[in-house]
């Protein structure tokens, strides 16, 4: 009886550990795959039958997208990938800081408002604000477009961003106003019998203890925009605001024969997410899970 | 004083959401090409050429499809991954914290990295089968119709796999441990108990994920752009991409319009018929 009980234990622990190490070769294999690519010579990575670790690795292809002036493909020297590639790294970079730190900042502003103040329509505005979001992004793409043409509005990368912050703010309002109503209302009442004013009671006291929260839903909007596509398939049509996507959607048509190119551009620019994703588990986590868990 | 904190916002989402949806519908009733600068008032012409189109059926059938097999399959795996991630092992923090990678990577990344492991001349998946010898002929996982939308699929199904498993970890977490030991003491093994307490307390979690997820399978678009552009014969032609390429390709805003409202009613339809599946007791 207690032999074949531990027996029983100990097919558990086993069946436990090989479907952990299941979980954690589905999850890591594809993109490993993807990173040994990037450091593969052309002519091992053409191989058959295939070689899985390179003879000779090779950080030419990332020296040569990051830094160089010029990428060699098939033999030739080309200089518009690589400064585009560059260019657009940067461009990412901005916009995606930019529409971040713009709606945190008039999203929490509005949220507090929603939290804290009695104003007309409250409710409705925002359950309007949530409701279009559910909508195929599609459907809010063309009229905008007919918009902007009609005002004339041609910088793509103004237009990126005003377009991004209509999305992230929203987003940041409703996680926001839901943080703020679980903090009790006493906090900001004695600081401001102390002399706060309400706007200062906000910045002193609940935005302190709001940092998780902000944390979080700053994370998520900025890996949001990193990743978006489509939005800007259709609204940047120079070289101008290009963003990392577009690029990396350009070299998969440029470079059509040049997977290992392909491989060290997705890993360059997937790096800042999974280290944004890694080092900020915990409020990621909570910030994915906030209101789909009650208690 | 309220106006003034939300009025940066109100005008932002105004603008740029709120008011463009308007403009979309009212689009969606007129002949709007840009091919013809002659804008005219078309009724319900837009939505009826749109219904008898067999394109859009096609379209709306394959995205049921891919709807369908990745909701299934995801639930199944994200909730399998949960429980054993619920269970305790050595080093589970550090497996919790890996399993959100694929969903760190951006969606471009992950269709240029499918497109090259499924290669049928250079691509890793061929390359292990050929290997293990279990085909012994490549195969062209992209180039057949229905075979190229299932890779659509599970290319979808490794990026969004960490959404289910993160849901399900936190639903698990709320479930009382005593709930288990009374339901042990009562003499029901691990399937009943998983059965009878886990999975219809997990309902409120599922219903999120299952709305969610339509939605954004409604809304798959940049994996089909980078790994087939809808091909092979309209094969991965899923509804968002067929209202891009109506639009963006033929240049017909209005029909565009038209189709993305159709597309919306579908999509709030179905999430209506979750609640009812799923509808929690807390009502009664």
């Amino acid at each position: 009886m207690v032999r074949s009980r531990m027996k029983k234990q100990w097919l558990y622990r086993i069946g436990l550990y090989l479907l952990v190490l299941f979980i954690i070769l589905e999850t890591i294999l594809p993109f490993a795959w993807l990173f040994i690519s990037s450091i593969t010579r052309n002519e091992e990575l053409i191989m058959t039958p295939k070689r899985w670790i390179p003879e000779q690795p090779t950080w030419d292809r990332y020296n040569s997208i990051l830094f160089g002036k010029e990428i060699s493909f098939r033999g030739a020297s080309l200089t518009g990938p690589a400064k585009m590639f560059q260019k657009s790294l940067v461009n990412s970079l901005l916009i995606a800081g930019s529409v971040t730190a713009l709606s945190l900042f008039f999203g929490t502003l509005a949220a507090y408002a929603y939290a804290r103040l009695r104003f007309r329509f409250k409710n409705a505005l925002l359950m309007l604000a949530i409701g279009v979001q559910m909508l195929p992004p599609i459907a809010i793409i063309i009229p905008l477009y007919l918009l902007l043409r009609d005002l004339q509005m041609s910088n793509a990368f103004i237009n990126l961003i005003l377009i991004y912050c209509s999305i992230t703010v929203t987003y940041v309002i409703w996680i926001m106003a839901g943080f703020f109503t679980t903090l009790p209302r006493e906090l900001e009442e004695s600081a401001r019998i102390d002399g706060c004013s309400r706007l200062g009671a906000l910045f002193r006291v609940l935005l302190p203890i709001s940092l998780p929260g902000l944390v979080a839903t700053g994370i998520l909007s900025f890996l949001t925009i990193w990743n978006e596509f489509l939005l800007a398939l259709v609204f940047v049509n120079d070289g101008t605001a290009k963003t990392i996507s577009l690029a990396i959607g350009e070299f998969s048509t440029q470079f059509s024969v040049d997977y290992g190119m392909m491989s060290a551009g997705g890993v360059i620019i997937s790096i800042p997410p999974i280290l944004l994703a890694l080092l900020f588990q915990k409020y990621i986590v909570a910030g994915l899970t906030n209101g789909a868990v009650k208690g | 004083m309220a106006w003034v904190l939300v009025l940066p916002s109100i005008l932002l989402i105004f603008g740029l959401t709120i008011y463009p949806v308007l403009y979309s519908f009212w689009l969606s009733l007129n002949n709007v090409s840009l091919l013809n600068p002659v804008r005219s008032f078309a009724g319900l012409n837009n939505y009826i050429e749109i219904l008898s189109s067999q394109a859009f059926w096609a379209a709306l059938g394959r995205t049921f499809y891919f709807v369908l097999i990745s909701l299934s399959v995801q639930t199944v795996a994200g909730l399998t991954f949960a429980l054993v991630l619920n269970q305790p092992f050595y080093g589970r923090g550090f497996v919790r914290a890996l399993i959100l990678l694929p969903w760190a990577i951006p969606n471009i990344v992950n269709g240029v990295m499918w497109e090259w492991i499924l290669n049928s001349s250079y691509g890793a998946l061929n390359g292990i089968l050929l290997q293990i010898g279990i085909i012994s002929e490549p195969i062209q996982w992209l180039s057949k119709p229905w075979l190229a939308l299932n890779m659509v699929i599970l290319a979808d199904t490794w990026k969004v796999i960490p959404l289910y498993v993160i849901m399900f970890l936190a639903g698990l977490q709320t479930i009382p441990k005593d709930l288990y030991e009374a339901a042990r003491i009562d003499g029901s093994g691990v399937w009943r108990s998983f059965f009878s307490i886990t999975l219809p307390l997990l309902k409120p979690i599922l219903l999120v994920i299952l709305v969610l997820r339509t939605m954004q399978c409604f809304g798959v678009f940049d994996i089909v752009y980078i790994m087939t552009k809808g091909g092979p014969a309209d094969g991965t032609m899923v509804i968002s991409f067929f209202t891009y390429f109506q639009t963006f390709g033929k240049l017909n805003f209005g029909m565009g319009s038209a189709i993305s409202f159709l597309v919306a009613f579908v999509v709030l339809s179905i999430s209506l018929v979750y609640m009812r599946l799923l509808k929690t007791d807390e009502a009664d």
